[in-house]
């Protein structure tokens, strides 16, 4: 016993049924290890058709310029960047469960840890797109690296945000890849030591780089693992901190506010935790998980979005206190005329907004909802939609009437190619994410084993009995004591 | 290349693997390695082996990405090319910081996982004997390296006295060598067997 780490009775099991090592190895194995299902390929076949759109629509866009996008004078950044800080946002879930819950001994996080790192590096893939094709001339992109050249060699601007930007995008997708895949390697090497068929044992020896599971080997990648959620940490706040940087360092009524790096961090967790329960609710039902990946999971999941949910209101608030305490015209006007007027043009964009992403959540706050997987997954679409909507909010209502009014853009819409864009990102976000959940085991597997004994459902039964025991003996002594 | 004997014991539970572990190594024998499925804390200290030094390193590579992001980003824009942004001084630090911080964050984390796929030798195509396939699984797998004053008959009874399911005596590769894991390449290793 003297192993086992003691948990107590009170928390519930994180793994449901009375499983042994093997079980565990089998039931995550098992969606792998057959042939994909029609349920599986109708999905992956639309996502691809997704992503076709999104090439055609980006080749539109590369030969005919970014004015195929209906982007004007004042509204240059339109869907493009809206969806780029979306999809940014929507990355940071995957890193604050596998970082910042590891730092914290969260157990909960071995069930979903390993898809949500995935949905991270898909999410960052997308987001990434975004500013690059918007460069217009995009065979210039490199120039954004600071690379000797022949013009002087002149530098990149290591003063302006968008390129603290182009660092800390980079920087986040190759820390959540190198973070992801060194996880992988064991429970890769789990599926090369069960393969039967021929190129199995190739692809999972190849990418399982030779992993024995040698107990020096094991040490090391928990050091590992630790020193890299101890430096992902920090660096997942920095990352949408930086991109809350693009507008809060601008001079731009309605962007030019201190509040945004903490606000945007409590948004892009509020988001990143609604896409995991899109994501999760389904792969649980269609692989088969739904005991490694259980209702109290969703349940704790779901406490996070209305806890985050609530930040984003309070941000919206003192936004609005602040632009009104702050008695400046130009800010009043963006505010309580561009946003909070619903007969103003985008009026309604922030009336969704507030809808979604501050008074729907609410509903969490009652159990039985947060423990309904058809309000979960319901909850989980209109988050997304709310905070795709506040960053809709936050750069077209902010610039779409400059200082000028004679520059005032009567209405910006998008045209199909920049739909299309978008649309195209959800492709290759899915496609990924359907080859993932083919390819790799969507659950941590040696995680799930770790911590197997400590809040496995038949081993907490197990446990039982010790625990009564010890309470028992510890009431007496402090009877006779006292 | 270089082929050992060994005497493996394979145990189902780490809760006998570990007393085990510590058994074996009070009456002296020389234990090649453990394998497990995942990671058991203590384990690690019981064999005897040295904390890994992968954090110290991690704060090495840290520091020189803090050291050449600040040493290139002054360098460039206050010796090779001042230009003055907004009005602000040449050297501005508070403006320095986040690219500072990504790279230290960059610089650190790749760092510390070449160096951990140095140390442990992995790669792709790399390949290396552990003894059996079910260690990946729910298998800890003990391997005690048979030595000149080793009697192998009392050391199987040993390990079976401390629990283990299955002893098997083998001789193995205990290097990497460069193969696919689809084809059985130990064949030609067993040739070279120098042991009799």
């Amino acid at each position: 016993m003297s192993l086992l780490r003691y948990e107590s009775q009170v928390r519930p099991a994180l793994v449901d049924g009375d499983k042994n090592y093997h079980d565990v190895t089998e039931d995550i194995c098992r969606p792998v290890e057959v042939k994909p299902s029609k349920l599986w390929w109708v999905g992956f076949l639309i996502s691809v058709g997704l992503l076709v759109f999104g090439i055609v629509s980006v080749t539109v866009e590369v030969i005919y310029g970014t004015g195929q996008w209906n982007l004007n004078k004042t509204v240059g950044w339109g869907w493009d960047i809206t969806n780029f800080v979306w999809w940014v946002g929507i990355g940071h879930a995957g890193t604050l469960i596998s970082a910042i819950l590891l730092l914290f001994r969260q157990g909960w996080r071995t069930g979903v840890n390993r898809a949500a790192e995935a949905m991270t590096i898909f999410a960052v893939m997308c987001a990434g797109q975004f500013p690059i094709w918007h460069m217009g001339r995009v065979w210039m992109a490199f120039f954004v690296l600071p690379y000797p050249n022949t013009r002087g060699p002149l530098w990149v601007n290591f003063n302006s945000p968008l390129l603290w930007d182009v660092f800390a995008i980079s920087t986040y997708f190759t820390v959540s890849l190198l973070f992801w895949y060194s996880g992988l390697l064991p429970d890769l090497a789990t599926l090369r030591d069960r393969a039967k068929l021929k190129w199995r044992k190739f692809f999972y020896g190849v990418t399982s780089f030779g992993w024995t599971g040698s107990t020096k080997h094991w040490q090391r990648h928990e050091a590992l693992s630790l020193v890299l959620a101890g430096i992902s940490t920090p660096l997942v706040l920095s990352v949408h901190t930086i991109v809350s940087f693009d507008f809060a360092t601008s001079v731009v009524p309605g962007w030019h506010t201190t509040i945004f790096p903490p606000y945007f961090v409590a948004g892009a967790i509020f988001s990143g935790f609604a896409m995991v329960q899109t994501l999760l609710l389904v792969t649980r039902k269609v692989l088969g998980l739904s005991q490694y990946i259980t209702i109290e999971h969703i349940e704790v999941m779901n406490k996070v979005i209305v806890l985050t949910g609530s930040i984003v209101g309070i941000a919206y608030l003192t936004e609005l206190f602040i632009s009104w305490y702050g008695a400046n015209q130009y800010e009043n006007f963006a505010f309580f005329q561009n946003r909070l007027n619903l007969a103003s043009p985008y009026g309604w964009s922030y009336w969704i907004m507030m809808g979604c992403n501050v008074l729907s959540p609410q509903i969490f706050w009652f159990r039985k909802m947060r423990r309904n997987l058809l309000v979960t997954f319901f909850m989980s679409i209109l988050v997304n939609v709310g905070m795709w909507f506040e960053r809709f909010v936050i750069i077209v209502t902010s610039i779409y009437r400059d200082y000028l009014p004679s520059s005032w853009s009567t209405y910006y819409t998008p045209t199909i190619w920049e739909v299309g864009f978008y649309m195209g990102t959800f492709g290759l976000f899915f496609t990924c994410y359907f080859l993932f959940s083919k390819f790799f085991p969507v659950i941590a597997i040696a995680e799930i084993k770790h911590i197997l004994k400590r809040s496995g459902d038949g081993f907490k039964e197990k446990m039982d009995g010790v625990e009564k025991e010890e309470v028992e003996e510890f009431a007496e002594e402090q009877l006779h004591e006292h | 290349m270089s082929v050992k004997k060994f005497i493996v014991g394979n145990f189902d539970d780490e809760a006998v693997l570990f007393p085990a572990v510590k058994k074996v190594r009070k009456a002296g024998y020389k234990i090649h390695d453990v394998y497990t499925p995942f990671p058991i804390h203590g384990l690690d200290k019981v064999m005897g082996l040295r904390e890994t030094s992968l954090h110290t390193a991690g704060f090495i590579y840290g520091i020189s990405g803090t050291a050449t992001a600040l040493g290139f980003i002054t360098w460039a824009l206050t010796t090779d090319w001042p230009i003055v942004f907004g009005g602000k001084p040449f050297f501005s630090l508070p403006a320095w910081i986040p690219i500072t911080f990504e790279l230290t964050v960059l610089f650190a984390s790749v760092g510390m996982v070449l160096t951990f796929c140095y140390l442990c030798q992995l790669a792709p195509f790399v390949k290396k004997d552990h003894f059996n396939p079910r260690s990946t699984d729910d298998t800890f797998v003990l391997a005690l390296e048979c030595t000149a004053k080793t009697n192998e008959t009392e050391a199987k009874a040993f390990l079976e006295s401390a629990g283990a399911k299955e002893i098997v005596v083998v001789n193995k590769e205990t290097e990497w060598w460069l193969g696919r894991y689809d084809k059985d390449d130990t064949k030609k290793i067993k040739k070279e067997e120098p042991i009799s």
